[in-house]
């Protein structure tokens, strides 16, 4: 059997059929907020059961549990608020108990009972969240800069988003259905922003040696400059698994989600999301969700002390190089040789040679993940 | 009104004892700390021992369906 949902239920709140054009036509009478992109992925990712067991955006209490302790008001881990910022003027007529007409790009995609209206103090979320309040850190950025006002409630899904990856979408029910139809009780969620080289693969591979299956999931989103683009890194696991895994013991399949870059916390909730999609166990980067010098170097990894019943094991891998002397891969926990004979991987180089037009080696990345990465014209975001 | 955050429970005090120097070097600040470590940790294991299926045979034929379609299965 695949992981139980965090909190023991798998959150549903699509609505379908009758129900769907019944509060469809109510939501044309309905007070609507306008969502940007990340906050209606946030809608869609909790109608399902992304963040189960959480049924809509938090209220209050929940918040202050979550940046107090770590932990829901009903003990169970969490790491990361999640909320709904929203203008004052979006709430002229709108009071406690009423519902909301959610909109995209002026479509209602959900409906909102509004349970509680609130304010939070925004530096001591950001300190508690990020561990810093500084503004040059983005999520700290994001944070200083939201809405003034919180809406917390419950709520149900009445339309997707439009979805340029809808081929690799997946949601925590499928994914559930096709591990179990796979024959896997065992599964490792591998996160990822980057095309792979071969230290990604090596670390994938080593879990794979005990685990039944792979579930690649990469995030596409919003992303920095210079960073990979979402179909480039997606074409680039396509090309690694046609060629170098056994197809039965991979899945790949898209997080549509905006990284928050909360470093430690961010790992726990990155953690729990997968054990959402039924990942047993989480494959855990020693600067998980980084950026800039925010984080001590295994910072990501300590965090996890605090959650015995957190309900999926991290697992926490050490980098891969290449040895010259052991002439293969090797980590730390398996080489004896001095720095200078170790070969190491970084994604920043491997970048800075395609854009210079320089093809990595094969001992960096796999011929076939560089044909598909050249393939595009620029393949990294830019400014 | 503010909801408690935490409760007293009993324990024998030479279980006490006993924990006490078990914890010994372990990081744990006090004895409250560590019961409520090993106590999450028991409690979440039978928590998933008594989680029955979420699924109905019709969700599982329609997702089946998806996944075929999108050359998963």
């Amino acid at each position: 059997m695949v992981s139980i949902p965090h909190g023991g239920r798998l959150v549903n709140k699509v609505a379908r059929g009758e129900r769907r054009r019944k509060l469809l036509k109510e939501a044309a009478a309905l007070p609507r907020v306008e969502l940007d992109s990340n906050q209606a992925l946030e809608v869609e990712n909790i109608a399902h059961g992304v963040y189960s067991p959480l049924e809509g955006f938090m209220c209050y209490e929940e918040v202050s549990h979550v940046l107090e302790n770590m932990r829901l008001p009903n003990d169970l881990p969490w790491t990361i608020p999640v909320i709904l910022d929203v203008d004052e003027d979006d709430l002229t007529a709108v009071k406690e108990g009423d519902a909301l007409s959610l909109t995209f790009l002026g479509k209602t995609i959900a409906i909102m009972e509004v349970e509680e209206i609130y304010r939070v103090d925004l530096n001591l979320y950001a300190s508690r969240v990020f561990g810093t309040a500084d503004p040059g850190h983005p999520g700290v950025f994001k944070v200083l800069n939201m809405k003034p006002m919180l809406v917390g409630g419950t709520l149900e899904l009445l339309n997707e988003m439009p979805n340029k990856y809808e081929r690799y979408t997946l949601h925590p029910a499928e994914t559930r259905v096709l591990f179990s139809e796979r024959g896997w009780k065992t599964i490792v969620g591998f996160q990822t922003r980057n095309a792979p080289h071969l230290g990604h693969e090596y670390i994938q591979k080593s879990a794979l040696v005990f685990t039944d299956g792979l579930f690649i999931n990469p995030v596409v989103g919003r992303k920095k400059p210079g960073d990979y683009k979402d179909e480039v890194i997606l074409k680039a696991y396509d090309a690694l698994i046609r060629n170098y895994y056994p197809r039965d013991s991979v899945v790949l399949s898209v997080l549509r989600y905006e990284m928050k870059y909360a470093g430690p916390r961010e790992a726990v909730h990155h953690a729990i999301m997968r054990k959402n999609f039924g990942c047993t166990h989480f494959i855990v980067g020693r600067d998980h969700a980084g950026v800039g010098k925010y984080y001590g170097p295994y910072d990501a990894w300590k965090i996890f002390r605090e959650f015995p019943d957190l309900g999926i094991t991290p697992l926490f891998v050490k980098e891969f190089f290449y040895c010259r002397k052991c002439g293969g891969m090797a980590s730390e926990k398996t080489c004896p040789h001095s720095e200078k004979y170790r070969v190491k991987f970084s994604g920043t180089k491997t970048r800075r040679m395609l854009l210079s037009g320089i093809r990595p080696p094969p001992e960096l990345m796999r011929p076939e993940v560089v044909d598909a990465i050249l393939r595009f014209e620029n393949p990294f975001v830019e400014e | 009104m503010r909801r408690r955050k935490y409760t007293t429970i009993s324990i024998p005090v030479s279980l006490y004892e006993r924990i006490k120097s078990v914890m010994e070097g372990t990081g744990f600040k006090s004895v409250s700390d560590y019961v409520t470590y090993v106590l999450r940790e028991i409690v979440a294991m039978h928590e998933r021992e008594r989680m029955a299926s979420p699924f109905s045979k019709e969700d599982v034929e329609r997702i089946k369906e998806k996944l075929r379609a999108l050359g998963y299965l």
